[in-house]
C-alpha cells in the first residue's frame, strides 16, 4: 500500500531568493514584494511554473527577489515577452512586473495588445507618479505642474489613468491596491490570479526619495477611511470613517455621486450595489479622484472570455487532428514535381 | 539566343535555342506574377533550368495605367545551367503602354516585342507618357513585333461564359499566355489544371481563363501558318537525376526553418509582423500549425522580436523575420538575446533603403547591421542564403548554430532571393543530421550561467523545471554565479566569453571553398548572398577566355571561416561585388587586410552578368 506524503506547505520565506533587496530604504516596492510573496504562498504557487517577467525600472528589479522563474527585460516590454513565454508554454503561471513609465509610456502599445488580446496573466503595474530609477522626471500619470528635472516649470501635459487606459483596452480584470495595505493587496493578487485571461492590477506605489507622499491625499491615515472606497461584488458601495457614506447614480445623469446613510431620508437601499461585471460601473469607478470622490480599489471589473493563448493552441490541435503526422519530406513534395532521369 | 538551329517538330519548323530570357509586364493589376509563375511551373515541367525574377511596385494597384504602375515577371530558361535571370531579355510582352515604355530599352537588339494593341488607348498612352502610338512611329525599329488586340480577342474568346466585362477583360493574362506557350512550344495542361484547381467553385472563370490560353495559342498557331512569325523550342536541359520542384527563397526558408526545429526536437514559435518582402514567411508558416508551429502576429516588430525571446526563454525555438527597419527596431531585443544567452533566429529579407526606401526593390545594405548594428559589444551570428534553394540550408544551419550555441543568429537574404524561383532537386530531409537541443535538468551545483566548456555555451535551463528556479535579464551578470554584477573585472571576462563563444563557431562551419575556379590566381570575386548567380556566370565567361578568375561565395559572414583569409591571399587581385555602397569589402579589409576592390550597385536591381564580366576584364588590363 502507497502511502501518499503530503507535500510540505511552502511558506513565504520560501519565496523569497538569496539576493540582497536594492531599493531605497522606506520604498513602497519592499510592501509590494512582501505581499506578493504572502500571495503565493496562501495560493501555494509552485515555483518551478511561477515566472516574473519584468521590463525596466524599479519595480522591474522585482523578479530578482523571487525565488521563482525570473526574466528581467528591456525597456516597456515585458508584456511582449510574457506573451511569447506563455504561448510557447501555457502551462507558466506568469506574472508581469512593470512601473508607470515602463507601462503607460515605453510600453503603452504592449501593455494595450497583451489586455486586448487577453492573454492569461497578472500585470502588475506599479504607478509611483514618477521615473524613479533615472532620478526623478515626471511621468505619464503626473499630475499636471509636477516638477522634476526635466520639468522645472511644471509639466503641462495631462496624465492618463491606468485603470481607464486598461478597460479602454478591452482588459477583463481591472483591479488596484495600495503598496501599504498588507491585508488587502494580498488579495487583490489572489483575484488577479485566479481570474482566466489578462488581470490587470494597478498599485499605488509610494516613491519615498522622489515623489513622497503623492498618493498622501487618499493614503494618509487620517483620510484613508474617507476618501478610499474597497469595492467588493455585490456588495454596497459604502465607505467612511463611520461607514455612513456611499455612491449611487446622480438622478438624470450618467455620474456617480457621494451620498451620505441618515441624511435626507436616505437609506443604505439607495447606495449603489458593486456589480464587477458592469464595464460603465468600472468605468465611473475606476474615475473618481480625491478628494471629491473616494479613490476606488478592490477588484473594479471582472469578466471571463476565452484567453489568447487558449484559442490560438485550439487552432493548432485543429490543425493537428485533421493532419496527423505531417512528414516535411510530404511537405516538399506538395506541389507540383518532376522526375530527371 | 544562342545556339539556333533549326529542327524540325511535328510537321512545324521550330527554331531550336539554348536559352531565353522573357519578360512579362503589364499593370500591376494585370495578372503578370501569375502569367509569370505559370510560365515558370510549365518551363520547369519541361525539363529547362531556369532562373525567374518577379520586379513589381510597392503600390497595390498602383494608378492604372502609369509607367510606376508597372509590374514586371522575368523568367531565364534553357538547354543548359541558368543561374541568373538573364540581363536582357529576348522577349517582352506589354499589356499596356506603360509596361512598353518603361522595359523595351532593356529589349535585346532584335528581340520579340509582344503588345496588347486593344490596351494602346489614347488614355493608355498618355498616361504613359506617350506623345503619339509607339507602335506608328520608329519606336519598336530594330525589335519584331507581335501586335494583337488582345483585350478584344480575349473578350470574344470567353463572350459564352457569361461573365462580367471586368472580369472578362481580366483573363487577357491567359490569353498572352497561351501566345507565349505556343511560341516556346509549351505544354497548356499544367496551367488548365491550375486554373480548374483555382477557380473550382466558378467554374466560368475557370473556363475562360482556359479558353483565353486556348485562344492566345491559337493565335499563335495562325500566325505561323501565315509565315509571319518563327516558333522556337528549347531542349531539356542535363540536370542531376532526381525529382525536382521550384522554389521560391521564402518558400525555401519556410521549409528550412521546420526542417531546423524538428532536426533540433523543437516546437517553433514564430512571431512577425507585416513587411514587405518578409511577410510570407508569416503566411506560409501560418499554414503549417499541423507541424505543432506557433505563429504569431505581433503589434510591432519589436513585440515580435521580444515574443520570439520569450518562446526562446521557455523552451521553443523562438524565431522571428523582417526586413531592415524592422530589424532595425529589434535591435534592442536582439542584444538581450546576446546578454541572456538565449536561441533566436532573425531572418532579414533585405530591402533597398535607407529608411523606407524602396521596399520591393532588392539590395544588400544590411550586411553592417547585421553584424554590428546593437549597441556596445554584442556579436552574434550573420550567414547568408546566395540562390532561393538555399535558403532551406542556410535556415536549418540558423537553427543549427543558435541552438547548439544559445545565441541569436541573424539569417541575410534579400527581396531578389525571397521572390526569385529555381528548380529544386528535393532534398531527402531524413538525411540532414539532427542536433537536439538539450534542456538543462541536472539540478546539482546548478547555477543560470553555466556553460559549456567547449562551445561556452550557457546550459538551458527551462522553466517548468522544479529546482532550477533563476533570475536572468539584460544587467551583466557574474560568470559563475548569474546573479547580477557589477564587478570590473567580471564585465571583461563576460564581454570576452560572449566574443569567444561566437569567434569560436569559426571551429564549427566548413571551410570556405572556391565556389568556381582554381585556388590562386590573377583575380577573385568574393561575394555573398543573392550576387551567387550573376557573380559566377561573369567567372565562368572570364574563365572561358583562359583567364585564372576565380569566385569564393560566403554563407558564413560571421564568424568567417577560419581558411577565408589565406584564400584571398592567393590571387593577385580581390574584387568584392555587391550591392550596397561597400560592406562586405570593410569587414574583409580590416579583418584580413587585403587590398580589395569594390564593384557596387543599389539600383534596387541585382546585377547583370555583364557589369561584373566588364569589371573582371577591365581590372585584368590593369
Amino acid at each position: 500500500m502507497n502511502v501518499a506524503t503530503p507535500p510540505e506547505k511552502l511558506t513565504i520565506k520560501d519565496y523569497a531568493s538569496d539576493q540582497e533587496v536594492r531599493w531605497c530604504p522606506g520604498c513602497g516596492d519592499y510592501s509590494i514584494v512582501r505581499a506578493m510573496q504572502k500571495t503565493l504562498a496562501d495560493i501555494q504557487s509552485q515555483p518551478e511554473k511561477t515566472v516574473f517577467i519584468s521590463g525596466i525600472g524599479c519595480a522591474a528589479r522585482f523578479p530578482y527577489y523571487m525565488a521563482t522563474y525570473g526574466f528581467h527585460t528591456i525597456h516597456g516590454r515585458a508584456a511582449s515577452v510574457a506573451t511569447g513565454t506563455k504561448l510557447a508554454n501555457p502551462d507558466l503561471d506568469i506574472w508581469v512586473i512593470s512601473g508607470d513609465g515602463d507601462s503607460l509610456s515605453i510600453g503603452g502599445n504592449h501593455l494595450m495588445h497583451v489586455l486586448r488580446r487577453n492573454v492569461n496573466l497578472q500585470y502588475i503595474l506599479f504607478n509611483n507618479e514618477i521615473y524613479g530609477l533615472t532620478k526623478g522626471q515626471y511621468s505619464p500619470t503626473s499630475k499636471v505642474g509636477t516638477r522634476s528635472p526635466s520639468t522645472p516649470m511644471g509639466s503641462v501635459d495631462s496624465p492618463l489613468s491606468a485603470a481607464l487606459y486598461a478597460l479602454g483596452c478591452g482588459a477583463r480584470f481591472v483591479a488596484r491596491g495600495i503598496d501599504a495595505q498588507p491585508k488587502h493587496l494580498p488579495e487583490v493578487f489572489k483575484r488577479a490570479h485566479a481570474h482566466k485571461g489578462a488581470s490587470f492590477v494597478e498599485v499605488f506605489q509610494n516613491c519615498i526619495v522622489y515623489n513622497d507622499g503623492v498618493f498622501d491625499q487618499f493614503t494618509a491615515k487620517n483620510v484613508a477611511a474617507d476618501r478610499q472606497i474597497a469595492v467588493e461584488h455585490g456588495k454596497p458601495l459604502i465607505f467612511g470613517s463611520d461607514k455612513n457614506k456611499g455612491l449611487r447614480l446622480k438622478a438624470g445623469h450618467i455620474e456617480l455621486e457621494v451620498i451620505t446613510i441618515g441624511e435626507n431620508g436616505i437609506t443604505e437601499e439607495d447606495v449603489l450595489v458593486h456589480d464587477e461585471t458592469n464595464k460603465i460601473l468600472a468605468t465611473l469607478l475606476a474615475q473618481m479622484e480625491a478628494p471629491s470622490f473616494p479613490v476606488a480599489i478592490g477588484v473594479l471589473y471582472c469578466i471571463s472570455s476565452e484567453t489568447y493563448e487558449d484559442a490560438v493552441h485550439a487552432q493548432v490541435e485543429a490543425e493537428k487532428e485533421a493532419h496527423p503526422n505531417p512528414n516535411i519530406d510530404d511537405l516538399l513534395r506538395s506541389g507540383p514535381t518532376w522526375i530527371v532521369d | 539566343m544562342e545556339g539556333s538551329v533549326a529542327a524540325a517538330l511535328e510537321g512545324s519548323i521550330r527554331e531550336e535555342v539554348a536559352d531565353v530570357v522573357v519578360r512579362f509586364a503589364g499593370d500591376s493589376g494585370d495578372g503578370v506574377q501569375i502569367t509569370g509563375g505559370q510560365f515558370t511551373l510549365t518551363t520547369a515541367l519541361a525539363g529547362n533550368d531556369l532562373s525567374t525574377f518577379p520586379d513589381f511596385p510597392a503600390e497595390i494597384r498602383a494608378p492604372q495605367g502609369t509607367t510606376f504602375g508597372v509590374s514586371a515577371f522575368q523568367i531565364h530558361f534553357g538547354s543548359r545551367e541558368i543561374r541568373t535571370a538573364g540581363d536582357a531579355p529576348d522577349v517582352l510582352v506589354a499589356l499596356n503602354p506603360a509596361a512598353l515604355k518603361v522595359n523595351l530599352s532593356d529589349l535585346n537588339k532584335g528581340g520579340l516585342v509582344i503588345v496588347d494593341t486593344g490596351a494602346f488607348t489614347d488614355r493608355n498612352l498618355k498616361k504613359a507618357g506617350y506623345d503619339k502610338n509607339p507602335l506608328d512611329d520608329n519606336t519598336v525599329e530594330g525589335f519584331r513585333l507581335i501586335a494583337a488586340d488582345i483585350t478584344r480577342n480575349t473578350l470574344e474568346a470567353v463572350k459564352d461564359y457569361g461573365l462580367s466585362q471586368k472580369e472578362a477583360v481580366r483573363c487577357k493574362n491567359m490569353y498572352a499566355l497561351g501566345l507565349v506557350y505556343w511560341l516556346y512550344d509549351r505544354d497548356r495542361a499544367p496551367t488548365k489544371n491550375w486554373l480548374n484547381a483555382k477557380f473550382g467553385k466558378r467554374p466560368e472563370i475557370a473556363n475562360s481563363n482556359i479558353a483565353a490560353v486556348n485562344a492566345g495559342h491559337a493565335f499563335g498557331e495562325t500566325i505561323e501558318a501565315s509565315g509571319e512569325t518563327s516558333s522556337y523550342s528549347v531542349a531539356p536541359a542535363a540536370i542531376a537525376p532526381g525529382l525536382y520542384r521550384t522554389i521560391t527563397g521564402i518558400e525555401a526558408i519556410t521549409y528550412g526553418l521546420v526542417a531546423g526545429a524538428q532536426k533540433a526536437h523543437l516546437r517553433m514559435t514564430f512571431a512577425g509582423y507585416p513587411i514587405t518582402p518578409a511577410s510570407a514567411i508569416l503566411h506560409n508558416l501560418s499554414k503549417l500549425k499541423q507541424f505543432d508551429i506557433v505563429t504569431f502576429q505581433a503589434e510591432d516588430e519589436i513585440a515580435a522580436v521580444c515574443a520570439a525571446l520569450g518562446a526562446s526563454y521557455a523552451g521553443t525555438l523562438g524565431v522571428t523575420a523582417s526586413s531592415g527597419p524592422g530589424i532595425a527596431l529589434k535591435a534592442e531585443a536582439i542584444g538581450l538575446g546576446i546578454a541572456v544567452e538565449l536561441p533566436l533566429v532573425v531572418v532579414n529579407v533585405q530591402r533597398a533603403g535607407p529608411s523606407t526606401g524602396l521596399p520591393t526593390k532588392t539590395e544588400q545594405s544590411d550586411l553592417h547591421q547585421a553584424v554590428f548594428g546593437r549597441n556596445a559589444d554584442s556579436p552574434l551570428v550573420v550567414i547568408a542564403a546566395s540562390t532561393p534553394s538555399d535558403n532551406f540550408d542556410v535556415a536549418i544551419e540558423a537553427v543549427r548554430l543558435a541552438t547548439k550555441y544559445m545565441t541569436p543568429v541573424m539569417l541575410l537574404t534579400d527581396g531578389y532571393l525571397a521572390n526569385a524561383s529555381e528548380p529544386w532537386k528535393i532534398p531527402d530531409v531524413s538525411a540532414i543530421p539532427e542536433f537536439p537541443a538539450k534542456f538543462l535538468t541536472n539540478t546539482e551545483d546548478f547555477s543560470p550561467s553555466k556553460r559549456d566548456p567547449e562551445t561556452l555555451a550557457r546550459n538551458w535551463p527551462v522553466p517548468g523545471t522544479p529546482n532550477l528556479e533563476h533570475r536572468i535579464g539584460g544587467i551583466e551578470k557574474s560568470y559563475t554565479t548569474g546573479n547580477i554584477s557589477y564587478d570590473a573585472a567580471n564585465h571583461q571576462k563576460m564581454t570576452n566569453v560572449r566574443k569567444n563563444k561566437i569567434d569560436g563557431i569559426a571551429n564549427d562551419i566548413p571551410d570556405q571553398e572556391i565556389t568556381r575556379g582554381d585556388g590562386s590566381g590573377d583575380i577573385v570575386v568574393v561575394g555573398w548572398g543573392s550576387t551567387f548567380g550573376p557573380i559566377t556566370q561573369a567567372v565562368k565567361k572570364v574563365q572561358s577566355d583562359g583567364y585564372k578568375v576565380s569566385h569564393i561565395h560566403i554563407r558564413h559572414i560571421w564568424p568567417m571561416p577560419n581558411n577565408l583569409g589565406d584564400l584571398l591571399q592567393k590571387f593577385k587581385k580581390v574584387i568584392v561585388a555587391e550591392m550596397n555602397t561597400g560592406q562586405l569589402i570593410t569587414v574583409l579589409r580590416s579583418k584580413y587586410l587585403v587590398d580589395a576592390q569594390g564593384l557596387n550597385k543599389t539600383s534596387g536591381q541585382p546585377f547583370k552578368v555583364s557589369e561584373i564580366e566588364e569589371t573582371i576584364r577591365a581590372s585584368l588590363e590593369n
